[in-house]
């Protein structure tokens, strides 16, 4: 018998601890995310992430692309609400460009950027609820969230990863098909968010098993640089859309609802309640839609439509050159914040005059918050870890990059 | 479940006569237990083909296997990075015989827009993949598309065809240890 | 009480810090202020500690790599916000590739740690007093710094690509 296994006999550890692997696939972590947990019984006493394993560096990827083509990069950031991140990226561009945007196309965009919200919202918390072991909670609110992807479909011709926008505005106005699902969209929803909101909010099964489910306090979640809901649900009211309005958020009526103890349930809360607030926004901003046109007068970025680029010289040459990418751009740098799904996205952007960002870096909300997760499930159950993780909403492109 | 299609049974009233290999693979192709190894975006796309719209269960697959001993099928969907690369080839050879493979999406397929220095490009460099869905990510029409694809393979193939010799080329190819539960 | 703006913030850098300041530019109404690097964790905590200031969020790290500039070669860039002033501040620090050391800020921000893990698996910048600087997104074995200028994005093993058409021939030089 070896001298170590001959320790481990004599003194064997009274907390009988054991070492598990909790991912990379397993079917709770909805994505690729190790965790190695050391437990006594069904009790964490201490765990560590692995992370990474979806990296596939957009960062460098964005130092080699045009302006116009990282797009599609940043759709597969938080790839729950690819508007959000595309819309961001634009707004990036146009605060470097410095270019005035049309009233319409802001209020289009806050349009596009809450439905993106409530997509977001609703996959994370239908998905608390399947991890709690409620399936129906998953299935309905589902069908609801394919009439946003229609949505997208109508304005981008994408589900998913829409690529939507350009800078300076949209590809395409809002269609009259568009209009006709938006306003059926904000009839029927309603009623069908709040029959999932009864299904989970006062179910007695639901509170008990999310009340107390890794909690973090506000100090410890500033000190992780939180954002979104995961801060807003420990009392901390940080919403950049009112810190730093941008696209007119100013405008709208609405409210920041904030939890109090940062376990599950007040983040299952905060989010629903944020789904109700981008309703009303929506709400607002189409009631009040200006007229106008739907995108910017900006020829150096905005490609040309094809009929003009066929019979019209100037369209040529302007099609020509951001194709080629031979624009000239500003020289500095920007950072541009918009509130995420799952909280302050920013874009750190390096331009150094040429056809690519000489350095792009993503703000990733999640990356940033994960970080505190082995804090938040200390002492926790492993059943409880499970909902910790779906609650914060950890999204795995958004994570890696 | 429905007939088998083939000249060779022989169909009576309330019966029908075939060789054993086709009424097995048969009842394999309708009750493929999928074993979703979802990374990223597409992940997001098949959980809406599981979900209450497309609704994958029509073909006997609401079971998700999430252990890959009970799966027939691994369905990978998404990017798979580098450092993820021996973590599918574990899955994949901790599945029993016979498996199929899935590979949803450009990511999975090829690396698609990824061409970077820490993604894997295709998953076929690692283990064989029967059945390509492109898209990035694939609509769930597609990604249906591509498991009835994987449905006509369970149902024409050969109870014998994992003992073969070429089968057993193929895997060594890839230097995956076969085990089909013969005695070595 | 008024809110501090841009040239408040500056003044009282100054003022604290004198000709430790090496630069500063307000570049899109962020105040820009480069600082000898090892005064940038005593800044910070400065900042963070002071009443008026009140800098009290870390929103993100970044490194940057300037091949080009001899003697600052690496940037690591802090942005950092104050609620109460509503001010978003950049602080910059330049090192020389042969010297890439700069002391962690992981004592004051437990958010900065996985920031700097992540500058230093790009870019090879170590964090003095970091708890536990390792390599993030990449794998452990990886043996260069993938984010600096120098090396390709491409991933190396693919064969079905014929570069001539990606345009990939005169991109590294």
């Amino acid at each position: 018998m070896s001298q170590e296994t001959k320790e481990t006999i004599l003194s064997p550890d009274p907390a009988n601890i054991a070492t598990i692997n909790f991912g990379p696939t397993h079917p709770s972590t909805h994505g690729i995310f190790q965790n190695i947990l050391k437990v006594d019984g069904e009790k964490i006493i201490s765990s560590e992430q692995t992370v990474g394993y979806i990296h596939r560096a957009f960062e460098k990827l964005a130092e080699r692309r045009p302006y116009n083509q990282i797009t599609p990069i940043t759709d597969r950031l938080n790839y729950c609400s690819s508007p959000i991140n595309n819309i961001g990226w634009e707004m990036t561009v146009e605060k470097l460009l410095g270019v005035e945007i049309p009233k319409r196309v802001q209020y289009m965009r806050v349009i596009i950027m809450e439905l993106a919200r409530i997509a977001d919202h609703l996959i994370c918390n239908s998905v608390i609820g399947v991890d709690a072991g409620a399936l129906t909670s998953f299935f309905y609110p589902f069908s609801e969230r394919e009439k946003i992807y229609e949505l997208y479909e109508e304005l981008s011709g994408a589900r998913l990863t829409t690529n939507m926008g350009r800078i300076g505005g949209f590809e395409r106005d809002f269609n009259p098909v568009f209009h006709q699902k938006l306003q059926s969209f904000l009839k029927t929803f309603p009623k069908a968010f709040e029959e999932f909101d009864s299904m989970l909010a006062r179910n007695r099964i639901f509170m008990d098993r999310t009340k107390g489910a890794g909690p973090i306090s506000a100090e410890r979640a500033l000190s992780y640089s939180f954002s979104g809901p995961n801060l807003r649900a420990t009392g901390v009211d940080y919403d950049v859309r009112l810190m730093n309005p941008y696209s007119s958020y100013e405008d709208f009526d609405f409210i920041v609802p904030v939890g109090v103890n940062g376990d599950t349930y007040d983040r299952f809360m905060v989010r629903q309640e944020e789904i109700r607030q981008s309703l009303r926004i929506i709400e607002q901003a189409y009631k009040n839609l200006p007229e106008g046109d739907y995108k910017a007068d900006l020829p150096d970025f905005y490609l040309p439509p094809k009929a003009e680029v066929y019979n019209n010289m100037e369209a040529l040459i302007y099609h020509f050159k951001i194709i080629m990418g031979e624009t000239e751009l500003p020289v500095g740098e920007v950072y541009h914040a918009v509130e995420g799904g799952n909280g302050e996205l920013g874009y750190y952007l390096i331009s150094d005059g040429g056809r690519t960002p000489y350095r792009l870096q993503f703000r990733r909300p999640c990356f940033i918050y994960y970080q505190a997760y082995p804090e938040m499930i200390k002492g926790m159950p492993i059943s409880d870890a499970v909902l910790t993780l779906s609650s914060i909403n950890v999204i795995a492109g958004e994570l890696d990059a | 479940m429905g007939k088998i299609e083939d000249l060779e049974t022989i169909n009576g009233e309330g019966y029908q006569l075939t060789t054993l290999d086709k009424a097995i693979a048969l009842a394999r192709a309708n009750s493929v237990w999928p074993l979703p190894f979802a990374t990223s975006c597409c992940g997001i796309e098949f959980m809406a083909t599981m979900g209450s719209a497309y609704d994958l269960s029509r073909f006997g697959m609401e079971r998700m296997s999430f252990t890959p001993r009970q799966a027939d099928l691994l369905i990978v969907a998404g990017t798979i990075s580098k450092k993820l690369g021996p973590v599918l080839k574990r899955v994949y050879e901790q599945m029993a015989e016979p498996k199929w493979v899935l590979s949803v999406g450009a990511c999975a397929s090829s690396g698609g827009i990824f061409d970077t220095y820490s993604v894997l490009q295709g998953i076929d460099r690692i283990i064989p993949v029967d059945v390509y869905v492109p898209g990035c990510p694939p609509r769930p029409e597609q990604i249906i598309e591509g498991v009835m694809n994987i449905h006509e393979l369970v149902k024409k193939e050969s109870n014998r065809r994992r003992y073969s010799e070429e089968y057993k080329h193929l895997l060594e190819s890839y230097q995956i240890e076969i085990d089909n539960g013969q005695e070595k | 009480m008024d809110k501090k703006n841009n040239h408040d913030y500056l003044s009282a850098i100054q003022e604290r810090f004198g000709s430790e300041v090496l630069a500063h530019e307000e570049s899109f109404g962020m105040l820009n202020v480069e600082l000898t690097p090892s005064k940038i964790h005593d800044a910070i905590a400065w900042l963070q500690a002071d009443q008026e200031l009140s800098v009290n969020y870390l929103t993100n790290i970044a490194g940057v790599h300037y091949p080009e500039a001899l003697g600052r070669e690496f940037a690591v860039v802090y942005q950092l916000h104050s609620w109460k002033n509503n001010i978003r501040l950049r602080i910059k620090g330049y090192l020389p590739k042969e010297n890439l050391h700069i002391a962690s800020i992981t004592d004051l921000f437990d958010g900065a740690n996985w920031m700097e893990r992540e500058t230093y698996d790009f870019f090879g910048i170590q964090f003095d007093g970091h708890p536990d600087l390792r390599r993030i997104l990449n794998m452990d074995d990886m043996d260069y710094f993938p984010m600096r200028k120098e090396y390709v994005l491409e991933d190396a093993t693919r064969e079905d690509k014929d570069d001539r058409f990606f345009g990939r021939n005169n991109i590294e030089q």
